[in-house]
């Protein structure tokens, strides 16, 4: 890992941007990255932080600007050019091949001879000289999303490269496994290797970046040393003010049982799916209880068992409010007071080219918006608005299309599309995955006040942060089981990451390998 | 009678089978790629007829093969460019070249009907034709059959031996990630086209140049459909298409015999000739109904149109 001299940067930017019909994605963004250095480029969603990342591995050309390696200009026209160079990315959705096994989807990535074998042997190598241990002849789809995530980062050290980026890299890791890759990258720039960082976690920033890079709207707002800030200064320049305070109400008036879940065991056929087994639940009038797991441990399928969206064989295992419910469809559900907002917005949560009004109707319409068989259009637009205004949802009023919406004002309409249905029960799969701070932090802030007015609400999230900030217990969800539950204000970011490897206290001790990272 | 019976309805049904191996095969691989082309009857079609009028005028099969090959590529091309580089939808895109193909060969054809061609004698192995029952069966065909079983073979090492054949699954997987560490996902998806195209237009060749010596309008008969669900049926795996299409061709013998021998049977003709359709599907669906096998096989990105971002 040779570099010209010490004082060339590996790789400087200037002036570059990007413009897509509708927004700047990149405005005159300038870095510079140094040989062996960690440098942190940090933003919200949509900041512009992905699109210039983009550029520089030449997925997507620049309208302007130059790019500057190790002190030549170059373009960078398709990312083969890119990988020659000496650029590597591991993306925050993995690039992988999931019906082929690790060693192929290697090969695919490496110029020159078509040896497995040998291909194997270094990929062996390269893992215990790294930590990054993974088995090279498994196939993909059977990897946890942190072991797809290894793969990732051994295909492009594989090619030695001389930047590598990382993008939002963390999002899909255990705490303990964060600590693990903080390792390699640090082993990694030790001996040369220049890292971007993109990340939005301030507290991961501090931990591992030397300097920083602070996005905002596709403009560069400032750019920083992390250890010499403090997480306020830097949230500061990400968002343009300070981070928000939440106010919880108080706890322990947890009523009644308004959702009990009862031993519930579903296999599963799909071949990248989880099997549930024996999970017990219960969730009380006005409490928040959290479900923490790393993605792939059977979320979607709990979610589907809990939503109807997978009616069960035997409807004791599910009851509602009293009611056994296990057997009904997700439009039954509903009819007795139940809501859902699941991950996908576009295409689950809300249909794209629908408008708002429209996509009101399709789980709302019980709110005297049928007569006859015919739609009061009328009463379904004034809920929209209601919605809308209520929520803060920036849009062209209540007859845009779904799919116009930014990522976070659509969550902010979904949910509060469910939360003006005043459910009994409200189930969420990652409330806030992919919302800015702003609109996250509103959401959170709606669920902590439908908690005090008495709803029982169940949240599926990979985000501990989160989990912890709005949550009175939590459960860890690792393999298709559960956890026992554990009140918020008694555990930690630490214990429930263990948990999350599936090593709770009492925990079934199967051959099986816990599907962590 | 016995003996040489079992073996001429092995013989029927390997010739009858062999130009659904070499245009499923062709189609196995374009869908591999992730594209879906609907076109395998038309372009059937225009090979079938290319390649007879070649044959007619030069007096050559493998002239008439390789011309109706071409014939094929050509058909496949336009295909290519109004689903790969226009992004036209894939689904309409094939099902017009089918429309245009039928409509196409029996435009050309017409001049040609009531020719025959002079039939072509088979291939003999050595050795291997001595074998009684099964050596004048298997052993005494033409060339393109011994083709077919070449390009099992070569198709399935293709696929899951070789570089270019993991690219190409790759790219049938997910074009997007396949962009992202470089590679030409519509240059791939063209080359698996052509291929397709060049498979589909010697099943053509094969039906009007050895088959039935001869052209008739609409002589593919609904063998392109079945080429197509026979791929999908087999879960794109190629050994299973040899199965189907050895079943396909089976049935389709035995029930001409059934009809042809006399016997008096209470079975409608109508049905006895639609058996092998059924019978195919039936057990195909059958042996192909485990789901995680679909979902390892199947290329989870065909017919999805791919655009990389600019």
């Amino acid at each position: 890992m040779q570099t010209p001299s010490s004082d060339t940067p590996r790789l400087a930017i200037r002036g570059i941007r990007k413009v897509y019909p509708a927004i700047v994605a990149n405005d005159g963004i300038d870095l510079t990255v140094m040989p062996g250095e960690i440098h942190a480029v940090l933003g919200e969603n949509g900041a512009g932080k992905s699109t210039l990342m983009k550029v520089i591995y030449g997925v997507i050309r620049p309208d302007e600007g130059e790019l500057i390696w190790e002190g030549q200009s170059v373009t960078i026209p398709n990312p083969a050019q890119a990988r020659e160079l000496g650029i590597g990315m591991v993306f925050q959705h993995f690039s992988l091949f999931e019906t082929l096994s690790v060693v192929q989807n290697v090969a695919l990535a490496i110029p020159g001879e078509f040896d497995l074998a040998a291909l194997s042997l270094r990929i062996e190598e390269v893992s215990q000289r790294y930590g990054l241990p993974v088995d090279p002849r498994r196939m993909v789809h059977a990897l946890s999303v942190g072991e797809r995530q290894r793969v990732e980062i051994i295909r492009c050290l594989l090619q030695n490269p001389r930047l590598l980026i990382l993008d939002e890299p963390t999002s899909v890791l255990t705490p303990q496994a964060v600590r693990k890759l903080f390792e390699t990258l640090r082993q990694l720039a030790s001996e040369g290797v220049s890292i971007l960082y993109i990340s939005h976690k301030l507290d991961e920033i501090q931990e591992l970046c030397h300097t920083a890079t602070v996005l905002r709207n596709g403009k560069v707002t400032g750019s920083c040393t992390p250890s010499q800030e403090s997480p306020k200064t830097m949230a500061r320049m990400m968002i343009g003010e300070d981070l928000p305070a939440y106010s919880h109400g108080e706890t322990g008036h947890e009523g009644e049982v308004r959702l009990r879940i009862v031993n519930l065991c579903q296999p599963t056929e799909d071949p990248f799916g989880t099997t549930l087994k024996n999970i017990n639940l219960e969730v009380r009038s006005g409490e928040i209880v959290g479900i923490a797991g790393v993605s792939g441990n059977g979320q979607q399928e709990l979610l589907k068992a809990i939503s109807g969206e997978e009616p069960l064989a035997d409807n004791r295992v599910i009851e509602m409010c009293g009611i056994q419910v296990g057997h009904l469809n997700p439009g039954k559900r509903r009819a007795l007071g139940m809501c859902f907002v699941p991950e996908e917005r576009l295409g689950r949560g809300a249909v794209p080219r629908l408008t708002l009004t429209e996509n009101i109707l399709l789980t709302a319409y019980r709110k005297g918006m049928l007569l006859g068989g015919l739609i009061r259009f009328g009463v379904a637009k004034r809920f929209a608005e209601d919605c809308i205004k209520r929520f803060d949802v920036r849009c062209g009023g209540a007859n845009s299309e779904a799919k116009s919406l930014s990522g976070g004002n659509l969550q902010k309409f979904i949910v509060g599309r469910e939360i003006m249905q005043d459910p009994k029960v409200l189930v969420l799969a990652q409330p806030t995955w992919g919302v800015d701070v702003g609109a996250s932090s509103f959401i959170r802030q709606s669920l902590l006040d439908l908690r005090e007015s008495g709803t029982a609400v169940l949240v599926i999230s990979e985000e501990l942060e989160e989990l912890f900030e709005i949550c009175d217990r939590l459960v860890v969800i690792a393999k298709g089981t559960l956890s026992p539950s554990k009140a918020t204000t008694e555990t930690g970011v630490e214990e429930i990451g263990i948990w999350m490897s599936g090593m709770w206290p009492d925990a079934e001790k199967s051959g099986e390998a816990p599907h962590v990272a | 009678m016995g003996l040489t019976f079992i073996s001429s309805i092995i013989f029927a049904t390997v010739v009858a089978g062999t130009p659904l191996i070499i245009v499923a095969l062709g189609e196995l691989v374009t869908e591999k790629s992730g594209v879906l082309n609907l076109g395998a009857e038309g372009i059937m079609s225009v090979g079938a007829v290319v390649a007879f009028a070649v044959t007619h005028h030069s007096g050559s099969p493998m002239l008439g093969i390789l011309a109706g090959m071409t014939a094929g590529m050509l058909m496949s091309l336009l295909f290519g460019i109004s689903a790969l580089t226009l992004m036209a939808n894939q689904v309409a895109s094939g099902l017009a070249l089918s429309i245009f193909g039928v409509g196409l060969s029996a435009f050309i054809g017409k001049p040609y009907e009531s020719i025959a061609l002079a039939s072509v004698n088979p291939v003999r192995i050595p050795l291997l034709s001595k074998i009684p029952v099964l050596g004048p069966a298997l052993f005494e065909q033409q060339g393109l059959v011994y083709f077919s079983w070449f390009l099992i073979l070569a198709v399935a090492w293709f696929l899951y031996r070789s570089k270019a054949g993991l690219i190409l699954r790759a790219v049938g997987e997910s074009p997007v990630s396949a962009h992202s560490i470089g590679y030409g996902v519509v240059k791939i998806r063209y080359q698996a086209v052509l291929f397709g195209g060049a498979m589909a237009g010697i099943g053509g060749a094969f039906l009007s140049v050895f088959y039935t010596p001869m052209w008739v309008e609409g002589m593919v008969a609904g063998r392109g459909w079945i080429a197509l669900s026979l791929v999908v049926f087999a879960t794109w795996r190629p050994g299973r298409v040899m199965i189907g299409a050895y079943l396909f061709g089976g049935c389709m013998i035995t029930q001409m015999f059934v009809q042809g021998s006399g016997a008096k049977i209470s079975i409608p003709a109508q049905f006895l000739s639609s058996l092998p359709y059924v019978a195919t599907i039936l057990v195909l669906v059958l042996i192909s109904r485990n789901r995680s096998t679909i979902r390892l096989n199947s290329p989870a990105s065909l017919g999805q149109p791919f655009l990389p971002d600019a």
